[in-house]
């Protein structure tokens, strides 16, 4: 094996993690205010087609950008709409926004599907990727916003008693972890493919979700974890290259496994399952 | 000012008129994005909701899809109601599959009478087991079963992938990623010849009215509604909550693993990647739609298994994606969700 082989693979991984750590810390941050979002691959498909077809119609990347942004933006708030006003059960809510959202992006993007484009650089993207985890981390644990980002989430009762904003502050981490799918598909389909075609985000979005459970909630740790998980389905399709006999599920089952012991490892003891988990997660917030 | 005020008791009539209030504004939504895709709504609307069910293949082929999602959404009504969120009923349908389609592919040559039971009993197993993980771990280890049975769906989907690209694959299958069909013992018996309705729309009957019975006239579906409704009330009375938790979890697992094998042994025949259209998710639909009645459920299995079929008219005869389907499926849930909303809360206007 020669160096030319490891620094490719390495380049590799890093083009295709990045769309883990974008939709992966956004959902951090949405579940550290204690909300859980299902819809992450709906959010991530449409904001993949609506970048597509933006770039298609008007061949300016920056409108292709912020049209995707958008996408997340409007699905977000419904998503945010619909948990934090209607008091719907989160669970279902995100499952409705994941099915919906499969749905639409496949019929905005018949039209579309195998339309050449010439793609954008992935590097801006995944340099931005690292400073945008630096920045969450450093606001949620440094600053105002963050600490009522997290009392909220540990116990929404006590921080509307000291009187913050619940509602408010869930709003703006619901739409953050939408923008930040969105992106996470904008990536997929304008830097990383570039191409549409209907389910092409494959599953990424379950494995961000797995993501910040197996971070235990820690930004620093979601970006070792998804350059984990990143390389790990990289080394599945090179196995032959490095001569291992594994079958190939095995690796991509990894990420579920792994993350399933994380959480049995931290939710068996109170302790340790009150300084990880957001204590209020899943849970609705209803003004006494 | 708008003010809301929780209810004491829930309205018996909102509840039962939410989902077809539900209904009516999905196709509301639904009749707009067709004027969006410059096509006349109620031309698609015939062709979605009518044309498929308007011949006697189409009613037995509503069969073959709605059976699954009910017997499924039956299952999880137990795990519901006890407030216990298992998601994971994709994973525990492949594992059924998988068991009871192992079975089937050991006795490959078997002509046995037994050897159907065998699988279908094995197929039950299978799903139960596979549901019981994440029970054990909620029980014992205080596990989230949200995201435990999550997990172990993708996990059971690889593990299914991985026997039917490796060891199970047909040897004389030109190397595709299937097993061999099972003998003709293996097969699930249609209900009339020539269609592809099969035997399992009986068992989902006999599932149905059982729950019925079971929600309704037993202690145990007393013990549920009562965990469901405060899980600090029913540790007064002293019901075991872990015990509830791990059957409604194995019950559950035990219907989407019947799902399973009915499915690879009726109108599929052999082992695959892509056994389910997601029917492990969208009974999830299923069960809420049919406010986790067994008679509800039954009736939301065929609305749900309808936006399936209408779906695949609609790419053939008005060139639109299958997947508005799940622009369907997926309205509908947000609307029924939000009519729930006028169930437990009271809006007044000051």
């Amino acid at each position: 094996m020669n160096y030319d082989l490891i620094l490719g693979i390495l380049n590799i991984v890093l083009i295709s993690t990045t769309p883990l750590v974008f939709a992966g810390i956004g959902e951090l941050v949405t579940e550290k205010s204690g909300v859980l979002n299902l819809g992450l691959e709906g959010l991530m498909l449409v904001g993949a087609v609506s970048g597509f077809i933006s770039l298609v119609i008007t061949g300016n990347y920056f409108y292709s950008f912020i049209l995707s942004i958008l996408s997340g933006v409007v699905l977000s708030s419904i998503f945010a709409f619909f948990v934090l006003r209607l008091l719907t059960n989160q669970i279902a809510t995100g499952l409705a926004l994941t099915i919906f959202g499969i749905g639409l992006s496949a019929m905005l993007g018949k039209k579309f599907a195998g339309t050449p484009i010439n793609g954008l650089s992935p590097y801006y993207l995944i340099i931005f990727s690292f400073i945008l985890v630096f920045l969450i981390n450093y606001i949620l644990y440094k600053t105002k916003a963050g600490l009522i980002i997290r009392a909220v989430g540990e116990n929404h009762h006590s921080a509307y008693a000291l009187g913050y904003d619940v509602i408010k502050t869930r709003y703006l981490t619901i739409i953050f972890g939408g923008v930040m799918c969105s992106l996470a598909g904008f990536y997929i389909s304008v830097c990383y493919a570039p191409m549409w075609q209907e389910g092409m985000t494959a599953g990424r979005g379950w494995i961000a979700l797995a993501l910040v459970v197996f971070a235990t909630w820690k930004p620093w740790r979601l970006l070792v974890g998804a350059y984990i998980f990143g390389g790990v389905a990289i080394m599945q399709m090179n196995l032959q290259a490095f001569g291992v006999k594994l079958p190939g599920q095995f690796f991509n089952m990894m990420p579920y496994l792994a993350t399933l012991m994380v959480l049995v490892f931290i939710s068996s003891n109170k302790v340790r399952l009150k300084l990880n988990a957001p204590s209020s997660l899943t849970m609705p917030f209803i003004k006494d | 000012m708008i003010k809301i005020q929780k209810r004491n008791s829930s309205s018996s009539l909102i509840f039962y008129l939410s989902p077809i209030v539900a209904i009516f504004l999905t196709l509301f939504f639904g009749s707009l994005i067709f004027l969006f895709l410059d096509l006349s709504p109620i031309e698609s609307f015939k062709i979605f909701f009518i044309g498929p069910i308007s011949n006697w293949y189409g009613l037995s082929e509503l069969l073959v899809k709605a059976s699954p999602l009910a017997l499924i959404a039956l299952g999880l009504s137990y795990c519901f109601k006890n407030n216990i969120y298992n998601i994971g009923a994709e994973g525990q349908l492949t594992m059924g599959a998988l068991f009871g389609g192992g079975v089937g592919l050991f006795f490959y040559d078997s002509n046995s009478f037994f050897l159907l039971p065998t699988m279908i009993l094995f197929g039950s197993i299978g799903g139960a087991f596979w549901a019981s993980i994440p029970a054990i771990l909620k029980t014992k280890f205080n596990t989230n079963e949200i995201l435990s049975s999550l997990m172990l769906t993708y996990i059971a989907l690889l593990i299914l992938d991985y026997f039917v690209v490796g060891p199970w694959k047909d040897p004389t299958g030109y190397g595709l990623p299937k097993s061999r069909p099972f003998s003709d013992a293996g097969r699930l018996p249609v209900l009339v010849d020539g269609f592809r309705a099969h035997i399992g729309v009986y068992f989902t009957i006999i599932i149905a009215a059982l729950s019925y019975f079971i929600f309704n006239k037993t202690l145990f579906g007393f013990k549920l509604r009562v965990t469901g409704f405060s899980s600090k009330a029913s540790k007064y009375a002293g019901f075991k909550n872990d015990n509830l938790i791990i059957y409604t979890f194995l019950i559950s697992g035990a219907c989407a693993g019947l799902a399973g094998i009915f499915e690879v042994s009726g109108p599929i025949g052999q082992l695959y990647r892509d056994i389910s259209p997601n029917y492990g998710f969208t009974a999830i639909i299923v069960a809420f739609l049919g406010r986790l009645n067994p008679i509800g459920i039954i009736l939301s299995s065929l609305l749900i298994a309808l936006t399936y079929l209408g779906a695949e008219d609609a790419q053939l005869f008005l060139k639109i994606p299958s997947a508005v389907g799940f622009v369907f499926q997926g309205l509908v849930l947000f609307f029924l969700l939000g009519a729930d909303f006028l169930n437990k809360y009271r809006v007044l206007l000051k």
